[in-house]
């Protein structure tokens, strides 16, 4: 019963439509993906196979907005705004929910950030960062349209983001 | 705060005056008077890849501005042939010496040392990316042999791998210099930095024929089609001597007009254009000398 009233006042937008993955009490919900790049969302946050946490991934689920859009949903790990915010990288629409005993209690939409640090590889190969060097891939971020500019070669990346990821 | 010199781009158009005036007043030391403003500094110089003017106008700016240098030498004899990270060797050498010349076969070299380094590095080339030590030296040699003022400037030859290039119509885009970029299209300027030089608020216009446009400029900077920056060699071989001044390409130029190029030269340059009134390109080197003491000075009067 309590469990129901959760859901009536809470994240009933989210779940009322996507019952195929059930709903969470603690932890993030990545909601308007641009569909296909879900798995990618979770590899630029470093969520992988040695991950404890429960993770739900739904893909091309039916969307109003976007018509066909995967969501992402990590049980017990309220993920920061830092850390979200590259995935507009690959998901420019998509939206953070932070949930907390059912309830969302923030939502937001990802951000790009100024700076985004260790996340790409440089497609020069000739860069510096691309060496045995103690060097940290580091690019500045144009928002419209999207470019990343390496801080070392000045290279720009602007398609296939997705692919440069680490 | 450490001042390095890696990129025009982290100079602003009062900062490049400041150098240029400076190269004015050491001319005459470049020339051989007396100087002692760096005694007791040191300068190493660290060349991963060959340079005969770039090398030796460093260290010649040093010696007559009263410093010392010392060498990283053969790369072969060195610790890099063992295997050492460009970033341990520039903390090592940062020890020793009081600045940091250094070239690079890889791009952004000079930028990662710089995060290393406890002196100020200055970047005499990393791979096909930077050198503004280059770029500031021509800035001058405009400045002495012609104008920077209302410049109208055509510049000849790779326009897509040389890095001299990039980096010098930048800064021209500073001074609001109307440009022409003269190249056989596979060696065209790359979009994106004509894309940067437009944000600039570049003039840029774009040709293949040096004649179209040469009765309307007051430089001529000609480069030399570098084989070693091609990844294939076949492509070199189709443009390989495409471009060649000669004295009879040059009485369609204005009276003023000068010829520039950073050398070694191959044949885009006919020798017999070295007697002409337009040749400035000796001249040019030996202005590196007097730029690149105006920059260590900077660089070591702040270390």
């Amino acid at each position: 019963m309590k469990r129901k009233e959760a859901d009536k006042n809470t994240c009933d937008g989210l779940l009322k439509k996507e019952m195929r993955v059930r709903p969470i009490q603690h932890g993030t919900v990545i909601d308007h993906i641009t569909a296909g790049q879900a798995l990618n969302v979770l590899k630029i946050l470093g969520i992988s196979g040695t991950t404890t946490a429960v993770v739900s991934v739904a893909m091309n689920v039916p969307s109003a907005v976007l018509e066909r859009k995967d969501i992402v949903k990590i049980e017990d790990r309220e993920l920061k705004e830092q850390e979200v915010d590259r995935v507009s990288l690959i998901a420019p629409d998509a939206t953070i929910n932070i949930i907390r005993d059912f309830e969302v209690i923030d939502k937001h939409r990802v951000e790009l950030p100024e700076q985004l640090e260790g996340v790409m590889k440089c497609d020069n190969p000739n860069c510096i960062s691309n060496t045995s060097e103690p060097v940290i891939s580091k690019f500045t971020v144009n928002k419209k349209p999207v470019e990343l500019r390496c801080i070392y070669c000045d290279h720009v990346i602007s398609q296939g983001i997705a692919e440069h990821l680490i | 705060m450490l001042r390095h010199i890696i990129s025009m781009k982290d100079f602003s158009r009062d900062e490049i005056d400041i150098i240029l005036k400076r190269a004015k007043d050491f001319e005459p030391i470049a020339r051989g008077q007396k100087s002692s403003l760096l005694s007791g500094k040191i300068l190493a110089t660290l060349f991963y890849e060959p340079s005969t003017r770039t090398r030796l106008s460093f260290e010649t700016a040093m010696k007559r501005l009263g410093g010392e240098v010392i060498d990283l030498g053969s790369i072969e004899k060195s610790s890099v042939a063992k295997g050492e990270t460009l970033a341990d060797t520039i903390r090592v050498i940062g020890n020793y010496a009081d600045a940091i010349v250094l070239r690079h076969p890889r791009e952004g070299a000079a930028r990662m040392a710089a995060q290393f380094s406890n002196v100020p590095i200055l970047n005499a080339g990393d791979g096909a990316g930077h050198h503004p030590t280059q770029t500031l030296l021509d800035l001058y040699t405009i400045m002495r042999e012609s104008s920077l003022l209302n410049l109208r400037i055509a510049i000849v030859g790779d326009l897509k791998y040389g890095r001299t290039v990039h980096s010098l119509a930048y800064a021209l885009s500073m001074y609001h210099a109307d440009m022409t970029l003269i190249s056989p299209k596979q060696l065209q300027m790359p979009d994106v930095i004509k894309k940067d030089l437009k944000k600039q608020g570049a003039s840029i216009s774009e040709t293949t024929n040096i004649e179209d446009v040469l009765g309307d400029i007051e430089v001529l900077y000609v480069t030399r089609i570098q084989k070693e920056r091609f990844p294939d060699p076949a492509e070199y071989q189709k443009v390989a001597g495409i471009y060649r001044v000669t004295e009879e390409l040059l009485k369609k130029a204005r009276n003023n007009l000068i010829i520039m190029h950073p050398l070694p030269r191959l044949d885009e340059i006919d020798p017999a254009v070295d007697r002409t009134k337009y040749a400035r390109y000796f001249e040019q080197s030996f202005y590196g000398v007097p730029v690149r003491m105006a920059l260590l000075a900077m660089a070591m009067e702040l270390a």
